[in-house]
């Protein structure tokens, strides 16, 4: 494996990699000011990388002495980021010229992590993945405090970056006890090893490490406590990018890890995920009740969420995986289009609106404001006619189709008590007297968010349908390249 | 039929103009939108085969991918509930014509979103599709009743999701088994096909629970009364008119073709529920001071006719059944308008509050009668028709049930004769109540047409239980095949002269 097949193979971060070193000249010479002209490029980058991306024809191909896997998951769950990151790069541009935390580095900092993303749906090799891992991580720190002259932006930095580094810690740690115990760290040898040989007790408690630090990525419960203060805490556009782009690509990783190297031991980690997904699905059903901040509120919906995704992984067969791609669009649609909603909501001040109270009679001041909020919530809620509907049925039928009747039943329990809360939004939103607090948001770029709200409505509406035939071709390809199916 | 109301929905709300002239020109869009569906239910009826038993206008695209198809056609049981949705349709969206007053476009676009998918219920052909369907009706209900109900609206409407959205995603899990095992999600297909035994019982509770919710059947009618209560008029018209028949609709079209094993096993449960259901409701409507709760306990009443009906699973008791739910479709929405009427002219559903209104409300009092001994199911009313032939199948099934059923009969005399003496006669102790006027031309036009309608079903309902015939000799056909039980073999040299009681029913009408 020569070094230019490598880089051919390896295009989308090579360009990502270099692009993202350009903006961080330019910013550096030309300060704050450039932010704009910044995310532009950011974007024109991901839309490089896009290129790159579908140049190559989605066939397996190893590259860098097989660190590296390009097939068909990581071109679907890498086009999936690209979307989720520009979303991210640009609803940004005018909460931050807003609250005055234009700093150039946003731009510069979520291309690096998408970067880390992709060589993380990427790994091929244990290695690999910390290295991906660690440089989402070291990026989503930064950003999660990125309004640093408030108190709790700082909070949430400093929480997300001493919970992130025990997770990696022990991600790591699980690592070198794989190694040990198997004896090598390419995904490929360690699922040789464990399909003929039993990995003993060490390497189940590496695959049990490896699989709680990514359980903390993906703010599955047990490993969920970051999740609403960061979410709380970081400016409400870091805050959709964490609940979107990163779980998609620490979901990915997982499925690739665990039904590619671990694909040995499926009875054994099966257990585990199931664990996860129960209490996820519970814990973010009924946390979120309490709740009356809306970043808290949507933090304990996007723990529910893995829960369900985590249905479908748990079947650990082809359906369960494309079943849990699909979702993963869905639910990223869904995430982004209600955090640009609160996004769009600020008091005459210009203050971002967060608290529930304040979002009283939204209907009524900003009725397609309030509209969309409501369409995010029921799809969210998976109540059909609406997209998320179709998402949870996916997941739930590869759950029966794999006999797990039994965590079927209890994950709709689940999204009946979670649609308590969705409802209490609409709620809020529709049914009660108007707080006349959240005044019609001005200035440029609203009106790209605006446009965003509405594709992402458009997408979580009755007419995603129309678009499912071609999305399940998508999924079931790329759920082809962990599972037979 | 499924896509016109949904584009005018649509268009409601895109109207520019200021308020008043969006609320008015959103009115009569939602009027006209509905007679034109109306026609075309009433074009339908017109073009129906009555022989045959298989799906008719069916129309099927493959639009969705595989997960589920748009498959759409209906038999004699989905037309009738198809007709009666759209008849009461254009009937409340003028019942609501002038009291409600606030964010029109809104409350006119959910209810053309509610015909919408209420069609879709009925007609659809593909078990995903169907729940969507099924389910998405909440939405718009959840809003309805959220925006423009009483003052206990929140609660009630928090209330009527939570409950029917438990009831359906059990429903849900049920149907990935079914989909699963069958390896397909088309209605006719799943209907000839037979599941083992034991996963019968199992899917058919599973299907229980969303449909005896939505039904709804005791002990789980709770969230009824409290819904009816809370939603405004034409909210609970369409609610009690439509809503509880897919319930009704549900057992019909899934539990019995499907899960027939299952349902021969279960018959006693559902008689024992419906007979329970009946009396306690009835029971508890005695002691309403609220009319639109006394209503409203009256319709689980009346559906438990229907269940019990259904359950006696011979061709009277069924057909019976579909006849309760069509009448009952009329009677209690024609109910609902009434206690509407005085509600927006004296704003309290207090019994005590009323008293004597016949003296200054006749024509009023005309109509109110005709509904109330429809509600009691008087010969030549519709309910008789539909109550007589249901207590006639449960007879051939079970005497003592069809003795406990028939007291429900009496029992429903009881509550509405006595409303209906509180409200209407007496002395006039109230000056408000007693001047009050009587109807206006918005409300005859209400009026007339759910009164004919009700005396025509009570005198001639051949051209109603017609198309019914054949989709339910299949239906007994397909629980006979299942499994030959005891029950429905005793029942099986009756179901011959089916129709001659039936003939001498009209006749004293």
């Amino acid at each position: 494996m020569n070094l230019e097949a490598s880089l051919s193979i390896g295009a989308p971060e090579v360009v990502l990699a270099i692009g993202a070193l350009v903006l961080l000249m330019i910013g550096v010479f030309r300060g704050d000011r450039s932010l704009r002209g910044l995310s532009w490029g950011a974007v024109l980058l991901f839309a490089m990388a896009a290129v790159a991306l579908i140049d190559k024809a989605p066939d397996r191909a190893l590259a860098w002495n097989d660190l590296y896997v390009a097939d068909a998951l990581s071109h679907f769950l890498k086009g999936l980021l690209l979307l989720a990151a520009s979303a991210a790069v640009l609803l940004a541009i005018p909460y931050l010229e807003r609250t005055r935390a234009a700093h150039f580095e946003f731009p510069v900092l979520i291309v690096l992590g998408t970067l880390g993303m992709f060589i993380m749906v990427s790994a091929n090799d244990l290695l690999t993945l910390y290295v991906g891992l660690e440089l989402m991580s070291l990026s989503s720190y930064v950003l999660a405090s990125f309004a640093r002259s408030e108190q709790r932006s700082t909070e949430a930095g400093l929480k997300y970056f001493v919970l992130g580094s025990l997770a990696s810690g022990l991600l790591l740690y699980g690592v070198s006890l794989v190694y040990g115990f198997v004896g090598s760290t390419g995904f490929e040898a360690i699922g040789a090893h464990l399909t003929s040989k039993d990995a003993g007790i060490g390497g189940i408690i590496g695959m049990v490490f490896v699989i709680a630090g990514l359980g903390f990525k993906l703010s599955a419960v047990p490993f969920h406590m970051w999740t609403p203060d960061v979410y709380e805490g970081a400016p409400t556009p870091v805050t959709t990018y964490f609940a979107s782009a990163p779980k998609v690509a620490a979901m990915g990783l997982l499925l690739r890890l665990t039904l590619g190297a671990f694909g040995g031991m499926v009875a054994e980690w099966q257990q585990l995920i199931i664990v996860m997904s129960v209490l996820s699905m519970y814990v973010g059903a009924i946390g979120a009740i309490g709740q009356r901040n809306i970043k808290r509120l949507l933090a304990y919906s996007s723990i529910n969420n893995v829960g369900v995704m985590f249905v479908g992984f748990a079947a650990a067969t082809h359906s369960g995986v494309s079943s849990v791609l699909l979702y993963l669009v869905i639910y990223v649609a869904m995430m982004i289009g209600a955090f640009l909603c609160v996004l769009m909501m600020t008091d005459a001040d210009g203050k971002p609106v967060e608290s529930l109270d304040d979002m009283a009679g939204l209907a009524r001041r900003r009725p397609w404001l309030a509209a969309a909020m409501a369409l995010f919530m029921f799809s969210l809620a998976g109540v059909p006619p609406l997209f998320g509907f179709i998402g949870k049925l996916a997941v739930f039928m590869a759950a029966v189709d794999a006999n797990l009747i039994v965590l079927a039943v209890l994950g709709v329990i689940a999204s009946v008590i979670a649609a308590y809360y969705y409802l209490s939004v609409v709620k809020v939103m529709f049914l009660d007297e108007s707080a006349d607090v959240v005044e019609p948001v001005s200035g440029d770029g609203t009106l790209v968010n605006g446009v965003m709200i509405a594709a992402a409505a458009l997408f979580c509406s009755p007419l995603g349908f129309l678009l499912l035939g071609p999305i399940n071709e998508a999924t079931r390809r790329a759920a082809a390249s962990l599972v037979a199916g | 039929m499924i896509i016109l109301p949904l584009v005018v929905a649509l268009a409601v709300l895109l109207m520019p103009g200021d308020e008043q002239a969006r609320a008015r020109l959103a009115r009569w869009l939602g009027l006209g939108a509905t007679l034109v569906v109306f026609a075309m239910g009433l074009v339908l009826w017109a073009g129906f085969d009555n022989s045959t038993a298989a799906f008719q206008f069916t129309e099927r695209q493959e639009i969705f991918g595989d997960l589920l198809s748009w498959h759409l056609g209906i038999d004699g049981i989905s037309l009738l509930l198809i007709l009666l949705s759209v008849f009461l349709m254009p009937l409340s969206i003028l019942a609501g014509w002038e009291s409600i007053r606030t964010r029109v476009p809104e409350y006119i676009a959910a209810f053309l979103l509610m015909e919408s998918l209420m069609i879709g219920v009925f007609s659809s052909l593909d078990l995903f599709l169907f729940y969507i369907f099924f389910e998405g009706g909440l939405i718009p209900m959840y809003l309805i009743i959220g925006v423009w109900g009483g003052k206990e609206r929140v609660y009630a409407s928090y209330k009527f999701f939570l409950y029917t959205f438990l009831g359906s995603v059990l429903m849900l899990v049920a149907m990935l088994w079914m989909v699963m095992t069958a390896g397909t999600t088309d209605i006719p297909a799943l209907m000839a096909y037979d599941f083992p035994k034991q996963a019968q019982i199992w899917l058919w509770l599973a299907f229980f629970a969303s449909f005896a919710v939505k039904m709804p059947m005791w002990p789980v009618h709770t969230w009824l009364p409290d819904a009816h209560v809370q939603a405004p008029t034409a909210g609970s018209m369409i609610l009690a008119g439509v809503l509880l028949k897919m319930g009704g609709y549900g057992f019909v079209r899934f539990s019995l073709p499907m899960f027939p094993e299952a349902s021969v096993q279960l018959m006693g449960v559902m008689f024992g529920l419906s007979m329970a259901a009946l009396v306690i409701t009835s029971l508890t409507a005695l002691v309403q001071t609220d009319m639109k709760k006394l209503v409203a306990y009256s319709s689980v009443a009346h559906m438990a006719f229907v269940t019990a009906g259904l359950f006696a699973l011979n061709r009277q008791g069924i057909e019976g059944a579909m006849m309760v739910m069509l009448a009952h479709g009329v009677v209690s929405a024609a109910a609902f308008f009434s206690v509407g009427v005085v509600y927006d002219r004296l704003h309290t559903r207090d019994i005590d509050r009323y008293g004597g209104v016949a003296t200054n409300m006749p024509r009023y009092a005309m109509f109110f009668m005709i509904f109330t001994m429809g509600s009691v199911a008087l010969p030549g009313t519709a309910n008789f028709v539909g109550e007589f032939l249901a207590l006639l199948g449960m007879f051939q099934a079970n005497t003592l049930v069809g003795v406990v059923m028939a007291t429900g009969v009496i029992l429903s005399s009881a509550y509405m004769l006595w409303l209906f003496g509180r409200v209407l006669f007496g002395q006039q102790t109230h000056g408000d109540s007693a001047a009050m006027p009587d109807l206006n031309a918005r409300e005859w036009s209400i009026m007339v047409p759910l009164a004919v309608v009700t005396l025509w079903i009570g005198l001639y309902p051949a051209p109603f239980l017609a198309p019914l015939r054949a989709p339910v000799e299949s239906l007994l056909a397909r629980v006979e095949r299942a499994g030959p039980s005891r029950t429905i073999d005793t029942v099986k040299p009756a179901a011959s002269k089916a129709m001659t009681p039936l003939a001498t029913g009209s006749a004293q009408g």
